[in-house]
């Protein structure tokens, strides 16, 4: 270190590393050389400390944590799910053994709006997209031999979170794990589906309520859970740009805050469990300042308007996925390349977690050869690269800090522009960002179009041959198998049982009261996710009637 | 959020006498992955034609009644699911059916090119995957539709 300024900060951090965990792992160059956990300027100036600062002190531009992947490197984390709940367990238990340190879970179209799978409407989608999940029975198998007071589960569940929640719970409490042992996430980001990825069942008000009520609930039953992931991936893949991923998203994260404050919980309770969920696209320094711009902007937000004080409150952590969208059909071996750079964006932008794409996601559900591949190209960065041995390598770059700056600043401008149309609600009913991300989608692909953005294999070095890789093939028996067996806990339940839990879900949506209480008894009595769904909608009302 | 829209040509096709091309674009089933029929929707409405968009978690029965009551030349289905082998068996049925034979029928979305062969023989016209472009749908359309009408 170059320095010798009197930085108190600086003075900080160096205690915080002289404290902090070092991995069991060389970290010199392949060569040999030292490299330093952070790189300075030679000189720490106020506006250095104040848009830059220390990893894992505020405003956490330059990371959360102060020795950031020196300590432990990002949670590779695939996410996975098809067929009945069987054949996901087995995937799982294939990830563990092939070195993941997380597991996060795929569900299927119908249970993701909410359907069992013997609804009309769910014919040929179950277990298609991800794995089909009807009952708190389900859930047991899924996690079959999993110990979920130590693996880490994300579940992706929006509209139906609630149940699956407290499916989660239950399977958990028949493991014999206490709730305050589970840690994990549940998406549970219901804004993000108005504005992008279309899963929602009730009005965007009433299911923001859930989501605050999920938010208390586990602040004091689950306070190592993850309640919700705010979520820009979906906002991406649909068409946003990078400013609008990143202030949309955040724009979501203020709105859940100042839910749980209005609900009498204080921010230091529950902010520290709020965690994120953003897109690494292909354009690789405009990636790596959205995440430091993310982290420096949420810090802000929360120390001057909510008034945290706690640093884990203040700490924007998140989760990363490569771009979807930017997969191609054609040459789709090209894809792995892709992928591995905008896994690095991701790793140089400071995630906590990361999956990786698979090569042939542009065509089907991943193979487990395609699965590896992609989490090969995560250990490759992580053992390989020597990326995870400083902090924010490119920290102090003119070019990534300028991004950042500019990032920010569009960020704030939106924030601007949904206080004016009257706030978060207000500007979903006015159509605000769905207007924005079509009209930002239509304008990339006329770019497309017109040859001025080039993409490898599309509009640019096309090959002739199409060339052919395995794809993954769902089995058609998975269907009749999954609603065989929801016949069958219909059947053998106790009837009287699941009426009256169903009842006291009706009661509790319809009264000011949580829901997870009466969600848990409805799960205990084997309620279906459809069933219980319908009891909510009863009360809450539905934002489309379309699938009733 | 999922009342059907129409969105009318900007300027009339220029130079032609015809009525313009009528589309209706549906998705169907359960997927929401929108971003591809709404870009299509726009491109092809710039490109002269009208646009009926269904909006999402159309059945096939309400799609056709869709395509029969906007006297549609072109059914454009979205399908990202991978349910494309048991909706457009149903969909092409339903539309044989009720007479609607002549209607163009395309579908975009997440097609495996080893599912291209069944369903284009299952009477879809033309299946495009990511990676289309948007003046390669509307041209293609534009000539569908011209056989069909001077057929």
């Amino acid at each position: 270190m170059a320095t010798d300024t009197k930085s108190a900060a600086l003075e900080t951090w160096r205690r915080q590393m002289a404290a902090a965990r070092q991995r069991d792992t060389s970290l010199t160059t392949i060569s040999g050389r030292e490299i330093e956990t952070l790189y300075l300027p030679d000189e720490i100036t106020e506006e250095y400390e104040t848009r830059l600062g220390f990893p894992g002190q505020y405003p956490f531009t330059r990371g959360v944590h102060a020795n950031q992947y020196r300590g432990r490197l990002w949670t590779m984390r695939q996410f996975a799910g098809f067929g009945t709940p069987e054949e996901t367990n087995e995937r799982f238990r294939f990830l563990l053994a092939k070195g993941q340190t997380g597991l996060s879970t795929a569900f299927d179209l119908p249970t993701l709006m909410g359907l069992d799978s013997d609804h009309p409407s769910a014919a040929g989608e179950v277990g298609r997209l991800g794995v089909a999940v009807d009952s708190a029975r389900d859930l047991e198998r899924l996690f079959a031999g999993i110990n979920l007071g130590e693996v880490s589960v994300s579940m992706t569940i929006n509209a139906p979170a609630a149940i699956i929640l407290s499916y989660f719970l239950v399977a958990a409490e028949r493991q014999g794990i206490a709730w305050d042992r589970l840690s994990g996430t549940i998406q549970n980001d219901i804004l993000k589906e108005y504005h992008a990825q279309n899963e929602y069942v009730y009005p965007p008000r009433e299911s923001v309520r859930l989501v605050t009520d999920t938010i208390e609930f586990c602040t004091r039953h689950a306070p190592r859970f993850h309640p919700v992931s705010i979520s820009g991936y979906h906002i991406r893949e649909a068409g946003a740009t990078a400013a609008e991923e990143l202030a949309f998203t955040l724009a979501d994260g203020f709105h859940y805050v100042e839910q749980a404050l209005e609900r009498g919980l204080a921010i230091d309770e529950f902010a520290p469990r709020l965690s994120f969920f953003f897109n690494a696209h292909s354009d690789f320094f405009e990636e790596i300042a959205k995440f430091r711009a993310a982290r420096r902007i949420w810090a802000r937000h929360l120390r001057e308007r909510y008034g945290a004080q706690d640093t884990k409150s203040l700490a924007l952590r998140c989760h990363a996925q490569t771009s979807g969208v930017s997969l191609q059909a054609q040459q789709p071996e090209v894809n792995v390349v892709r992928v591995a750079y905008q896994a690095l964006a991701a790793v140089l932008g400071g995630c906590q977690s990361l999956h990786t794409n698979s090569r042939d996601e542009t065509l089907s559900l991943p193979t487990e050869e395609a699965v590896t591949i992609a989490l090969r190209t995560q250990q490759v960065l992580a053992y390989e690269t020597g990326v995870p041995n400083s902090v924010d390598p490119l920290g102090g770059s003119y070019q990534v800090e300028a991004l950042t700056d500019a990032l920010e600043r569009e960020a704030e401008e939106m924030f601007v522009e949904i206080e004016r149309r009257g706030g978060m609600i207000a500007a979903i009913d006015k159509g605000y960002f769905r207007r924005r991300i079509a009209d930002s989608a239509f304008a990339y692909q006329r770019e497309v179009d017109r040859g001025r953005k080039l993409v490898v294999g599309v509009n640019a070095f096309v090959e002739q041959e199409a060339s052919r890789i395995p794809l993954l093939q769902i089995d058609e028996s998975i269907e009749r198998k999954q609603v065989a067996n929801l016949k069958a806990l219909r059947s053998q339940r106790k009837a009287a049982a699941t009426a009256s839990a169903l009842d006291g879900v009706r009661r509790a949506a319809t009264s000011s009261e949580n829901i997870m209480p009466a969600l848990l008894e409805a799960a205990r009595s084997d309620a279906t996710v459809g069933e219980t769904v319908v009891a909510l909608a009863d009360a809450l009302g539905r934002y489309s009637t379309a699938l009733t | 959020m999922t009342s059907s829209s129409t969105v009318g040509p900007k300027t009339a096709a220029s130079g032609e006498s015809r009525p313009p091309v009528r589309v209706v674009l549906a998705k169907i089933g359960l997927d929401g992955h929108d971003r591809g029929v709404q870009v299509v929707a726009r491109a092809l409405r710039d490109a002269g034609m009208e646009v009926i968009y269904t909006g999402l978690w159309q059945s096939p029965e309400a799609v056709v009644r869709a395509v029969e009551d906007e006297d549609a030349d072109v059914l454009g289905v979205s399908l990202l699911s991978g349910a494309h082998y048991v909706l457009m068996p149903r969909l092409i049925n339903l539309l044989k059916d009720r007479g609607l034979e002549h209607v163009v029928v395309i579908l975009g979305g997440i097609i495996p090119a080893d599912d291209i062969p069944g369903l284009e023989q299952l009477g879809v016209a033309r299946i495009f995957t990511p990676g289309a472009s948007l003046d390669e749908i509307a041209e293609f359309l534009r000539a569908a539709v011209e056989k069909q009408r001077t057929a």
